[in-house]
Protein backbone atom coordinates (compact mmCIF):
# COMPACT_ATOMS: atom_id res chain seq x y z
CA UNK A 1 0.00 0.00 0.00
CA UNK A 2 1.64 3.53 -0.82
CA UNK A 3 0.01 6.93 0.45
CA UNK A 4 -0.44 10.10 -0.44
CA UNK A 5 1.85 10.95 1.66
CA UNK A 6 4.65 8.45 0.38
CA UNK A 7 3.50 9.71 -3.13
CA UNK A 8 4.66 13.56 -1.98
CA UNK A 9 7.68 12.59 -0.84
CA UNK A 10 8.61 10.59 -3.73
CA UNK A 11 8.33 14.07 -5.95
CA UNK A 12 10.25 15.37 -2.82
CA UNK A 13 13.43 13.02 -3.24
CA UNK A 14 13.04 12.86 -7.13
CA UNK A 15 13.53 16.49 -7.18
CA UNK A 16 16.35 16.13 -4.21
CA UNK A 17 18.15 13.36 -6.64
CA UNK A 18 17.60 15.27 -9.67
CA UNK A 19 19.30 18.19 -8.22
CA UNK A 20 22.05 16.07 -6.75
CA UNK A 21 22.63 14.17 -10.47
CA UNK A 22 22.50 17.78 -11.99
CA UNK A 23 25.74 17.88 -13.30
CA UNK A 24 26.08 14.09 -14.04
CA UNK A 25 22.54 14.06 -16.53
CA UNK A 26 24.46 16.77 -18.05
CA UNK A 27 27.47 15.72 -18.59
CA UNK A 28 26.28 12.11 -19.63
CA UNK A 29 24.12 14.53 -22.22
CA UNK A 30 26.76 16.70 -23.54
CA UNK A 31 27.96 13.71 -24.79
CA UNK A 32 25.43 12.60 -27.21
CA UNK A 33 22.96 15.54 -27.02
CA UNK A 34 22.86 19.31 -26.33
CA UNK A 35 23.91 19.47 -22.85
CA UNK A 36 21.11 20.57 -20.76
CA UNK A 37 19.03 17.54 -19.46
CA UNK A 38 20.10 17.73 -15.43
CA UNK A 39 19.73 21.59 -16.10
CA UNK A 40 16.23 21.48 -17.94
CA UNK A 41 15.26 18.15 -15.23
CA UNK A 42 16.58 20.06 -11.91
CA UNK A 43 14.79 23.32 -13.21
CA UNK A 44 11.43 21.59 -14.11
CA UNK A 45 10.97 19.51 -10.90
CA UNK A 46 12.33 22.70 -8.46
CA UNK A 47 8.76 24.61 -9.92
CA UNK A 48 6.66 21.15 -8.61
CA UNK A 49 8.33 21.92 -5.26
CA UNK A 50 6.98 25.48 -5.06
CA UNK A 51 3.62 23.80 -6.56
CA UNK A 52 3.37 20.95 -4.42
CA UNK A 53 1.67 22.47 -1.40
CA UNK A 54 -0.84 24.03 -3.45
CA UNK A 55 -1.97 20.62 -4.35
CA UNK A 56 -1.31 18.82 -1.08
CA UNK A 57 -4.93 19.11 0.12
CA UNK A 58 -6.01 16.98 -3.32
CA UNK A 59 -5.75 13.19 -4.04
CA UNK A 60 -3.25 11.52 -5.58
CA UNK A 61 -4.38 11.83 -9.39
CA UNK A 62 -5.15 15.65 -8.77
CA UNK A 63 -0.84 15.97 -6.96
CA UNK A 64 0.21 13.63 -10.40
CA UNK A 65 -1.47 15.54 -13.10
CA UNK A 66 -0.31 19.36 -11.07
CA UNK A 67 3.20 17.94 -11.05
CA UNK A 68 2.97 16.93 -15.23
CA UNK A 69 1.64 20.07 -16.18
CA UNK A 70 4.43 21.48 -14.35
CA UNK A 71 6.90 19.75 -15.54
CA UNK A 72 5.07 20.45 -19.45
CA UNK A 73 5.22 24.44 -18.60
CA UNK A 74 9.49 24.35 -16.99
CA UNK A 75 11.21 21.72 -18.35
CA UNK A 76 11.33 22.43 -22.04
CA UNK A 77 13.54 20.15 -24.43
CA UNK A 78 11.85 16.76 -25.27
CA UNK A 79 11.78 16.18 -21.40
CA UNK A 80 9.42 18.42 -21.04
CA UNK A 81 6.51 16.92 -23.11
CA UNK A 82 7.90 13.29 -22.11
CA UNK A 83 7.82 13.22 -18.21
CA UNK A 84 5.12 16.19 -18.08
CA UNK A 85 2.86 13.57 -20.39
CA UNK A 86 4.26 10.60 -18.09
CA UNK A 87 2.97 12.56 -14.53
CA UNK A 88 -0.61 13.50 -16.51
CA UNK A 89 -1.75 10.38 -17.67
CA UNK A 90 -0.52 8.52 -14.74
CA UNK A 91 -2.38 11.14 -12.22
CA UNK A 92 -5.79 10.38 -15.02
CA UNK A 93 -5.01 6.50 -14.75
CA UNK A 94 -5.76 6.54 -10.97
CA UNK A 95 -8.11 9.63 -10.48
CA UNK A 96 -9.40 10.36 -7.39
CA UNK A 97 -7.35 7.96 -5.39
CA UNK A 98 -6.51 8.73 -1.63
CA UNK A 99 -4.04 5.40 -1.17
CA UNK A 100 -2.73 2.87 -3.66
CA UNK A 101 -2.49 -0.70 -3.82
CA UNK A 102 0.67 -2.17 -5.71
CA UNK A 103 -1.65 -2.80 -8.64
CA UNK A 104 -2.87 0.84 -8.99
CA UNK A 105 0.76 1.48 -8.46
CA UNK A 106 1.53 -0.57 -11.40
CA UNK A 107 -1.16 0.72 -13.33
CA UNK A 108 -0.34 4.24 -12.35
CA UNK A 109 3.20 3.31 -13.81
CA UNK A 110 1.87 1.55 -17.02
CA UNK A 111 -0.49 4.39 -18.06
CA UNK A 112 2.35 6.91 -17.81
CA UNK A 113 4.46 4.88 -19.77
CA UNK A 114 1.70 4.36 -22.50
CA UNK A 115 2.08 8.43 -22.42
CA UNK A 116 5.81 8.60 -23.26
CA UNK A 117 4.67 6.12 -25.89
CA UNK A 118 2.08 8.36 -27.43
CA UNK A 119 4.30 11.36 -27.13
CA UNK A 120 7.50 10.19 -28.41
CA UNK A 121 6.53 7.16 -30.17
CA UNK A 122 10.27 5.13 -29.42
CA UNK A 123 10.45 1.65 -30.40
CA UNK A 124 12.89 -0.44 -27.83
CA UNK A 125 16.35 -0.40 -28.39
CA UNK A 126 16.12 3.64 -29.69
CA UNK A 127 18.20 4.58 -26.69
CA UNK A 128 15.60 6.36 -25.16
CA UNK A 129 14.00 6.44 -21.72
CA UNK A 130 11.48 4.15 -22.98
CA UNK A 131 14.62 1.46 -22.74
CA UNK A 132 14.49 1.56 -18.82
CA UNK A 133 10.86 2.03 -18.53
CA UNK A 134 10.44 -1.25 -20.83
CA UNK A 135 11.90 -3.84 -18.94
CA UNK A 136 10.89 -1.82 -15.52
CA UNK A 137 7.14 -2.81 -16.01
CA UNK A 138 7.83 -6.19 -17.18
CA UNK A 139 9.72 -6.70 -14.06
CA UNK A 140 7.28 -5.45 -11.79
CA UNK A 141 4.02 -7.01 -13.49
CA UNK A 142 5.84 -10.57 -13.23
CA UNK A 143 6.87 -9.74 -9.56
CA UNK A 144 3.28 -8.49 -8.91
CA UNK A 145 1.72 -11.87 -10.11
CA UNK A 146 4.58 -13.69 -8.10
CA UNK A 147 2.73 -11.92 -4.78
CA UNK A 148 5.63 -10.38 -3.50
CA UNK A 149 5.38 -6.97 -1.19
CA UNK A 150 5.63 -3.59 -2.39
CA UNK A 151 9.13 -3.14 -1.54
CA UNK A 152 10.25 -6.33 -3.38
CA UNK A 153 8.24 -5.67 -6.21
CA UNK A 154 9.93 -2.02 -6.95
CA UNK A 155 13.31 -3.61 -6.03
CA UNK A 156 13.02 -6.36 -8.94
CA UNK A 157 11.37 -3.10 -11.57
CA UNK A 158 13.99 -0.74 -10.13
CA UNK A 159 16.71 -3.43 -10.66
CA UNK A 160 15.15 -3.91 -14.61
CA UNK A 161 15.26 -0.43 -15.19
CA UNK A 162 18.87 0.23 -13.89
CA UNK A 163 20.14 -3.00 -16.75
CA UNK A 164 17.79 -1.50 -19.25
CA UNK A 165 19.46 2.18 -18.36
CA UNK A 166 22.92 -0.01 -18.91
CA UNK A 167 21.84 -1.70 -21.75
CA UNK A 168 21.72 1.69 -23.44
CA UNK A 169 25.71 2.08 -23.52
CA UNK A 170 25.96 0.17 -26.22
CA UNK A 171 22.95 1.47 -28.79
CA UNK A 172 23.12 3.49 -31.50
CA UNK A 173 20.55 6.05 -30.87
CA UNK A 174 17.59 6.38 -33.22
CA UNK A 175 15.30 8.98 -31.78
CA UNK A 176 16.43 12.69 -30.50
CA UNK A 177 18.90 14.51 -30.94
CA UNK A 178 22.20 11.56 -30.17
CA UNK A 179 20.22 9.93 -33.25
CA UNK A 180 21.90 12.68 -35.34
CA UNK A 181 25.56 11.25 -33.64
CA UNK A 182 25.08 8.00 -35.48
CA UNK A 183 27.27 5.39 -34.33
CA UNK A 184 29.39 8.37 -32.27
CA UNK A 185 26.51 7.37 -30.24
CA UNK A 186 27.85 3.87 -29.09
CA UNK A 187 29.44 4.21 -25.71
CA UNK A 188 27.39 6.24 -24.13
CA UNK A 189 24.56 6.10 -21.07
CA UNK A 190 21.58 7.58 -22.78
CA UNK A 191 20.86 10.70 -20.22
CA UNK A 192 17.01 10.12 -20.10
CA UNK A 193 17.15 6.12 -19.44
CA UNK A 194 19.07 7.66 -16.51
CA UNK A 195 16.96 10.41 -15.46
CA UNK A 196 13.78 7.55 -15.63
CA UNK A 197 15.78 5.12 -13.51
CA UNK A 198 16.58 8.04 -10.97
CA UNK A 199 13.19 8.79 -10.63
CA UNK A 200 11.84 5.30 -10.06
CA UNK A 201 14.55 4.18 -7.89
CA UNK A 202 13.61 7.42 -5.46
CA UNK A 203 10.36 5.24 -5.52
CA UNK A 204 11.70 2.74 -4.23
CA UNK A 205 13.91 4.55 -1.55
CA UNK A 206 10.61 6.48 -0.58
CA UNK A 207 8.51 2.95 0.01
CA UNK A 208 11.44 1.73 1.84
CA UNK A 209 12.05 4.60 4.43
CA UNK B 1 33.80 30.09 -18.99
CA UNK B 2 33.87 33.91 -19.83
CA UNK B 3 30.38 35.63 -20.97
CA UNK B 4 28.83 39.11 -20.48
CA UNK B 5 26.39 37.40 -18.26
CA UNK B 6 25.03 38.16 -14.37
CA UNK B 7 23.79 35.54 -12.95
CA UNK B 8 23.08 31.77 -15.60
CA UNK B 9 20.01 31.37 -14.62
CA UNK B 10 18.55 34.92 -15.83
CA UNK B 11 20.39 35.02 -18.50
CA UNK B 12 17.55 35.21 -21.25
CA UNK B 13 15.43 37.16 -19.35
CA UNK B 14 17.50 39.87 -19.12
CA UNK B 15 18.63 39.61 -22.58
CA UNK B 16 14.87 39.75 -23.37
CA UNK B 17 14.33 42.92 -21.04
CA UNK B 18 17.52 44.56 -23.31
CA UNK B 19 16.03 43.51 -26.57
CA UNK B 20 12.97 45.61 -25.25
CA UNK B 21 14.29 48.66 -24.05
CA UNK B 22 16.15 49.10 -27.52
CA UNK B 23 13.18 48.34 -29.60
CA UNK B 24 9.87 49.27 -27.86
CA UNK B 25 8.73 51.07 -31.04
CA UNK B 26 8.81 47.81 -33.30
CA UNK B 27 8.03 44.53 -30.61
CA UNK B 28 6.65 44.00 -27.52
CA UNK B 29 7.96 41.47 -24.61
CA UNK B 30 5.81 39.08 -22.27
CA UNK B 31 7.99 37.76 -19.57
CA UNK B 32 5.59 35.31 -17.94
CA UNK B 33 5.42 33.08 -19.74
CA UNK B 34 8.55 34.58 -22.79
CA UNK B 35 7.25 35.47 -26.16
CA UNK B 36 7.72 38.37 -28.22
CA UNK B 37 5.14 40.01 -30.42
CA UNK B 38 5.16 42.70 -32.94
CA UNK B 39 4.26 46.03 -31.39
CA UNK B 40 1.13 46.62 -33.74
CA UNK B 41 -0.03 42.73 -32.87
CA UNK B 42 -2.82 41.24 -33.74
CA UNK B 43 -2.86 42.15 -37.10
CA UNK B 44 -6.24 42.61 -38.04
CA UNK B 45 -7.12 40.17 -41.07
CA UNK B 46 -3.60 38.46 -41.20
CA UNK B 47 -2.63 34.84 -40.69
CA UNK B 48 -0.53 35.34 -37.71
CA UNK B 49 2.96 33.18 -37.92
CA UNK B 50 4.73 31.90 -35.12
CA UNK B 51 8.04 30.08 -34.62
CA UNK B 52 10.07 29.32 -31.40
CA UNK B 53 13.06 27.54 -30.01
CA UNK B 54 15.93 27.61 -28.09
CA UNK B 55 17.43 30.96 -27.24
CA UNK B 56 21.30 31.04 -27.93
CA UNK B 57 20.60 31.30 -32.02
CA UNK B 58 20.18 35.20 -32.05
CA UNK B 59 18.86 37.42 -34.25
CA UNK B 60 16.48 33.91 -34.72
CA UNK B 61 13.76 33.99 -33.83
CA UNK B 62 12.85 37.53 -31.76
CA UNK B 63 15.03 39.16 -34.46
CA UNK B 64 12.47 37.96 -37.32
CA UNK B 65 9.50 39.32 -35.41
CA UNK B 66 7.60 42.33 -37.90
CA UNK B 67 6.63 43.51 -40.80
CA UNK B 68 6.63 40.81 -43.61
CA UNK B 69 7.93 38.01 -41.44
CA UNK B 70 7.04 36.36 -37.92
CA UNK B 71 4.41 38.08 -36.16
CA UNK B 72 5.43 36.16 -32.76
CA UNK B 73 8.30 34.40 -31.40
CA UNK B 74 8.99 31.91 -28.44
CA UNK B 75 12.28 31.93 -27.14
CA UNK B 76 12.98 28.78 -24.79
CA UNK B 77 15.78 28.59 -22.53
CA UNK B 78 19.76 28.89 -23.85
CA UNK B 79 19.30 25.17 -26.71
CA UNK B 80 16.32 24.52 -24.81
CA UNK B 81 13.03 24.56 -26.97
CA UNK B 82 10.42 26.64 -25.30
CA UNK B 83 7.43 25.47 -23.38
CA UNK B 84 3.46 24.86 -25.05
CA UNK B 85 2.06 27.58 -22.61
CA UNK B 86 4.17 30.27 -24.30
CA UNK B 87 3.37 29.34 -27.59
CA UNK B 88 -0.34 28.69 -26.45
CA UNK B 89 -0.42 32.38 -25.35
CA UNK B 90 1.48 33.74 -28.15
CA UNK B 91 -0.71 32.60 -30.61
CA UNK B 92 -3.86 33.95 -28.63
CA UNK B 93 -1.80 36.97 -28.58
CA UNK B 94 -1.73 37.13 -32.15
CA UNK B 95 -4.55 35.41 -33.68
CA UNK B 96 -6.51 38.09 -35.19
CA UNK B 97 -8.84 35.33 -36.36
CA UNK B 98 -7.65 34.36 -39.63
CA UNK B 99 -5.51 31.78 -37.70
CA UNK B 100 -1.78 31.25 -36.88
CA UNK B 101 0.91 28.84 -38.58
CA UNK B 102 3.26 27.60 -36.48
CA UNK B 103 6.78 27.46 -37.97
CA UNK B 104 8.64 24.73 -36.11
CA UNK B 105 12.51 23.43 -36.77
CA UNK B 106 13.27 19.37 -36.69
CA UNK B 107 14.20 18.76 -33.39
CA UNK B 108 12.76 16.15 -31.15
CA UNK B 109 12.16 19.13 -28.01
CA UNK B 110 10.81 21.64 -30.59
CA UNK B 111 8.58 19.11 -32.12
CA UNK B 112 7.04 17.88 -29.15
CA UNK B 113 6.44 20.97 -27.49
CA UNK B 114 4.29 22.77 -30.61
CA UNK B 115 2.45 19.76 -30.45
CA UNK B 116 1.09 19.78 -27.29
CA UNK B 117 0.57 24.00 -27.91
CA UNK B 118 -1.01 23.25 -30.98
CA UNK B 119 -3.60 20.95 -29.20
CA UNK B 120 -4.04 23.51 -26.78
CA UNK B 121 -4.62 26.08 -29.07
CA UNK B 122 -6.97 24.20 -30.94
CA UNK B 123 -8.78 23.16 -27.65
CA UNK B 124 -9.11 27.04 -27.27
CA UNK B 125 -10.91 27.36 -30.55
CA UNK B 126 -8.00 29.29 -32.36
CA UNK B 127 -7.25 27.92 -35.92
CA UNK B 128 -3.69 26.05 -36.47
CA UNK B 129 -1.49 24.73 -38.43
CA UNK B 130 2.12 23.45 -37.91
CA UNK B 131 4.77 23.14 -40.47
CA UNK B 132 8.27 21.53 -39.77
CA UNK B 133 11.41 22.64 -41.43
CA UNK B 134 13.82 19.92 -41.78
CA UNK B 135 16.59 21.16 -44.38
CA UNK B 136 20.22 19.98 -42.87
CA UNK B 137 21.39 17.48 -45.46
CA UNK B 138 23.94 15.89 -42.92
CA UNK B 139 21.66 13.74 -41.69
CA UNK B 140 21.45 11.33 -44.47
CA UNK B 141 17.99 9.18 -43.62
CA UNK B 142 14.97 9.31 -41.64
CA UNK B 143 14.19 6.18 -40.48
CA UNK B 144 16.95 5.66 -38.06
CA UNK B 145 17.16 9.11 -36.69
CA UNK B 146 14.72 11.70 -35.84
CA UNK B 147 14.93 12.81 -39.51
CA UNK B 148 16.29 15.60 -40.96
CA UNK B 149 17.41 18.89 -38.41
CA UNK B 150 15.48 22.50 -39.09
CA UNK B 151 18.51 24.64 -39.71
CA UNK B 152 19.36 27.03 -42.20
CA UNK B 153 16.05 27.13 -44.65
CA UNK B 154 14.21 28.57 -41.60
CA UNK B 155 15.38 31.84 -41.94
CA UNK B 156 13.87 31.52 -45.51
CA UNK B 157 10.90 29.95 -44.61
CA UNK B 158 9.93 32.62 -42.40
CA UNK B 159 10.98 35.35 -44.65
CA UNK B 160 8.97 34.30 -47.84
CA UNK B 161 5.69 33.04 -45.59
CA UNK B 162 5.94 36.02 -43.20
CA UNK B 163 5.64 37.70 -46.80
CA UNK B 164 2.90 36.06 -48.25
CA UNK B 165 0.72 36.71 -45.06
CA UNK B 166 1.19 40.29 -45.43
CA UNK B 167 0.32 39.78 -48.99
CA UNK B 168 -3.05 38.27 -47.96
CA UNK B 169 -2.57 34.41 -48.18
CA UNK B 170 -5.06 32.37 -45.55
CA UNK B 171 -3.77 30.17 -43.77
CA UNK B 172 -3.85 26.61 -45.74
CA UNK B 173 -1.94 29.32 -48.46
CA UNK B 174 0.34 29.76 -45.79
CA UNK B 175 1.21 26.19 -45.13
CA UNK B 176 1.25 25.08 -48.66
CA UNK B 177 3.81 27.90 -49.32
CA UNK B 178 5.98 27.06 -45.79
CA UNK B 179 6.04 23.57 -46.39
CA UNK B 180 7.42 24.15 -50.54
CA UNK B 181 10.06 26.15 -49.36
CA UNK B 182 11.00 23.69 -47.18
CA UNK B 183 11.35 21.24 -49.31
CA UNK B 184 12.90 23.33 -51.91
CA UNK B 185 15.75 24.07 -48.99
CA UNK B 186 18.88 22.14 -47.62
CA UNK B 187 21.74 23.28 -45.74
CA UNK B 188 25.29 22.03 -44.72
CA UNK B 189 26.63 23.16 -41.39
CA UNK B 190 30.59 22.80 -39.94
CA UNK B 191 32.03 24.39 -36.95
CA UNK B 192 36.06 25.33 -35.99
CA UNK B 193 35.26 25.53 -32.47
CA UNK B 194 32.19 24.62 -30.40
CA UNK B 195 30.92 26.60 -28.20
CA UNK B 196 29.71 26.95 -24.16
CA UNK B 197 26.10 26.87 -22.73
CA UNK B 198 25.76 29.28 -19.79
CA UNK B 199 24.32 26.68 -17.88
CA UNK B 200 26.63 24.22 -18.57
CA UNK B 201 29.56 26.40 -17.99
CA UNK B 202 32.24 24.44 -20.55
CA UNK B 203 32.25 23.93 -24.04
CA UNK B 204 29.86 21.17 -25.75
CA UNK B 205 32.26 19.44 -27.13
CA UNK B 206 36.30 19.27 -27.32
CA UNK B 207 37.44 20.24 -30.41
CA UNK B 208 41.27 20.54 -31.19
CA UNK B 209 43.44 23.06 -33.28
CA UNK B 210 44.00 21.39 -35.96
CA UNK B 211 40.39 19.78 -36.26
CA UNK B 212 37.03 21.00 -37.81
CA UNK B 213 33.41 19.11 -37.12
CA UNK B 214 30.83 18.93 -40.64
CA UNK B 215 27.54 18.44 -40.31
CA UNK B 216 26.91 19.85 -37.30
CA UNK B 217 23.20 21.55 -36.09
CA UNK B 218 22.83 24.97 -34.44
CA UNK B 219 22.71 23.29 -30.54
CA UNK B 220 26.29 23.09 -30.18
CA UNK B 221 26.05 19.10 -30.68
CA UNK B 222 28.89 17.32 -32.39
CA UNK B 223 28.48 16.78 -36.40
CA UNK B 224 28.90 13.39 -37.99
CA UNK B 225 32.48 13.26 -38.69
CA UNK B 226 35.34 15.24 -37.42
CA UNK B 227 38.31 16.33 -39.89
CA UNK B 228 41.64 17.53 -40.08
CA UNK B 229 41.22 21.82 -40.61
CA UNK B 230 41.21 22.81 -44.13
CA UNK B 231 41.64 25.70 -46.61
CA UNK B 232 38.30 27.91 -47.02
CA UNK B 233 37.99 26.62 -50.70
CA UNK B 234 38.38 22.98 -49.84
CA UNK B 235 35.46 22.97 -46.64
CA UNK B 236 33.45 25.34 -48.78
CA UNK B 237 33.47 22.68 -52.04
CA UNK B 238 32.83 19.44 -49.11
CA UNK B 239 29.93 22.14 -48.13
CA UNK B 240 28.33 22.80 -51.55
CA UNK B 241 29.00 18.82 -52.64
CA UNK B 242 26.77 18.13 -49.13
CA UNK B 243 24.15 20.93 -50.56
CA UNK B 244 24.14 20.27 -54.06
CA UNK B 245 24.75 16.85 -54.62
CA UNK B 246 22.06 15.20 -52.30
CA UNK B 247 19.63 13.10 -53.38
CA UNK B 248 16.10 12.80 -52.88
CA UNK B 249 14.78 12.60 -49.00
CA UNK B 250 11.94 11.07 -47.80
CA UNK B 251 10.32 11.76 -45.15
CA UNK B 252 6.99 10.89 -42.92
CA UNK B 253 6.06 14.28 -40.83
CA UNK B 254 3.19 14.75 -38.74
CA UNK B 255 0.96 18.03 -39.73
CA UNK B 256 -1.90 18.95 -37.85
CA UNK B 257 -5.78 18.39 -39.23
CA UNK B 258 -7.01 21.51 -37.78
CA UNK B 259 -10.79 20.49 -39.25
CA UNK B 260 -10.49 17.01 -37.29
CA UNK B 261 -8.33 18.35 -34.39
CA UNK B 262 -6.39 15.45 -34.85
CA UNK B 263 -2.37 14.90 -36.54
CA UNK B 264 -1.74 12.67 -39.31
CA UNK B 265 0.96 11.51 -41.18
CA UNK B 266 1.92 13.09 -44.66
CA UNK B 267 5.13 11.41 -46.94
CA UNK B 268 7.10 14.18 -48.39
CA UNK B 269 10.04 14.00 -50.83
CA UNK B 270 12.30 16.32 -51.72
CA UNK B 271 14.24 16.63 -55.18
CA UNK B 272 17.61 16.62 -55.98
CA UNK B 273 18.86 20.62 -57.14
CA UNK B 274 19.24 19.97 -60.94
CA UNK B 275 20.91 22.39 -63.70
CA UNK B 276 18.87 25.20 -64.84
CA UNK B 277 17.30 25.60 -61.20
CA UNK B 278 17.72 29.18 -59.48
CA UNK B 279 18.45 29.56 -55.97
CA UNK B 280 18.36 31.76 -52.78
CA UNK B 281 22.48 31.15 -51.51
CA UNK B 282 21.86 31.65 -47.73
CA UNK B 283 26.11 31.89 -45.94
CA UNK B 284 25.38 32.13 -42.10
CA UNK B 285 28.07 32.57 -39.40
CA UNK B 286 27.47 30.35 -36.75
CA UNK B 287 28.19 33.69 -34.39
CA UNK B 288 32.09 33.78 -33.94
CA UNK B 289 32.85 33.66 -37.56
CA UNK B 290 33.49 37.24 -38.97
CA UNK B 291 31.49 38.36 -42.14
CA UNK B 292 34.54 38.64 -44.54
CA UNK B 293 35.43 34.81 -43.92
CA UNK B 294 31.86 34.25 -45.32
CA UNK B 295 32.81 35.98 -48.14
CA UNK B 296 35.51 33.80 -48.83
CA UNK B 297 33.31 31.18 -48.34
CA UNK B 298 30.46 32.46 -50.92
CA UNK B 299 33.45 33.24 -53.56
CA UNK B 300 33.92 29.50 -53.22
CA UNK B 301 30.13 28.32 -53.56
CA UNK B 302 29.50 30.64 -56.04
CA UNK B 303 31.73 28.86 -58.23
CA UNK B 304 30.70 25.39 -57.27
CA UNK B 305 27.40 26.49 -58.18
CA UNK B 306 28.01 28.05 -61.39
CA UNK B 307 30.18 24.78 -62.45
CA UNK B 308 26.95 22.64 -61.44
CA UNK B 309 24.87 24.95 -63.75
CA UNK B 310 22.81 26.02 -60.72
CA UNK B 311 21.94 30.09 -60.78
CA UNK B 312 22.22 32.06 -57.95
CA UNK B 313 19.17 34.38 -57.77
CA UNK B 314 19.28 36.08 -54.76
CA UNK B 315 21.69 35.99 -51.93
CA UNK B 316 21.92 36.51 -47.73
CA UNK B 317 24.93 36.89 -46.17
CA UNK B 318 26.08 37.21 -42.50
CA UNK B 319 25.07 35.79 -39.10
CA UNK B 320 21.26 34.93 -38.57
CA UNK B 321 21.20 31.28 -36.92
CA UNK B 322 23.83 31.12 -34.79
CA UNK B 323 25.20 28.90 -32.20
CA UNK B 324 26.16 31.76 -29.76
CA UNK B 325 29.96 31.92 -29.56
CA UNK B 326 30.56 29.04 -32.07
CA UNK B 327 32.74 29.62 -34.79
CA UNK B 328 32.07 28.35 -38.02
CA UNK B 329 29.60 28.49 -40.84
CA UNK B 330 26.45 26.94 -42.71
CA UNK B 331 25.25 27.30 -46.50
CA UNK B 332 21.61 27.28 -47.21
CA UNK B 333 20.38 26.85 -51.13
CA UNK B 334 16.90 27.49 -51.62
CA UNK B 335 15.03 26.41 -55.22
CA UNK B 336 13.16 29.36 -56.37
CA UNK B 337 10.21 29.90 -58.61
CA UNK B 338 8.40 33.12 -59.40
CA UNK B 339 6.08 33.23 -56.23
CA UNK B 340 9.56 32.23 -53.62
CA UNK B 341 11.41 35.57 -55.51
CA UNK B 342 8.38 37.65 -54.86
CA UNK B 343 7.87 37.56 -51.56
CA UNK B 344 11.77 37.32 -50.98
CA UNK B 345 12.12 40.55 -52.41
CA UNK B 346 8.64 41.77 -50.88
CA UNK B 347 9.37 44.63 -47.85
CA UNK B 348 10.62 43.40 -44.56
CA UNK B 349 10.80 45.32 -41.37
CA UNK B 350 12.99 43.59 -38.45
CA UNK B 351 15.66 43.93 -36.22
CA UNK B 352 17.56 41.38 -37.89
CA UNK B 353 16.10 41.31 -41.76
CA UNK B 354 15.12 44.91 -42.77
CA UNK B 355 14.48 45.70 -46.57
CA UNK B 356 12.42 47.81 -48.89
CA UNK B 357 10.51 48.85 -45.67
Amino acid sequence: MITKDQIVRWLEKTAAVLQANKTYLTDLDSAIGDADHGTNMDRGFKKVMEKLPTVFDNDIGNILKTTGMTLISSVGGASGPLYGTFFMRSGMAIAAKEELSDEDLFTLLQAGVEGILQRGRPNLEDKTMYDAWAPALEAMQGALSTGMGTVEVLETAVAAAEQGMKNTIPLQARKGRASYLGERSIGHQDPGATSSYLMLNALLETVKE
Amino acid sequence: MKKLINDVDNVVREQLEGMALAHPDAIKVNYDPYFVVRADAPVEGKVAIISGGGSGHEPMHGGFVGMGMLDGACPGEVFTSPTPDQMYECAKAVDSGAGVLFLVKNYTGDVLNFETAAELAYADGIKVQSILVDDDAAVKDSLYTAGRRGVGATVIVEKIVGAAAEAGYNLGQCADLARKVNMYGRSIGIALTSCTVPAAGKPTFDLGDGEFEFGIGIHGEPGRQRLPMKSVDEITAMMAAAVLDDEAYSRTVREWDNEEGTWFDKELTDEPFKSGDSVIAFVNSMGGTPVSELYAVYRKLAAECEARGVKIARNLIGPYITSLEMQGCSITLVKTDDEILKFWDAPVNTLGLRWGA
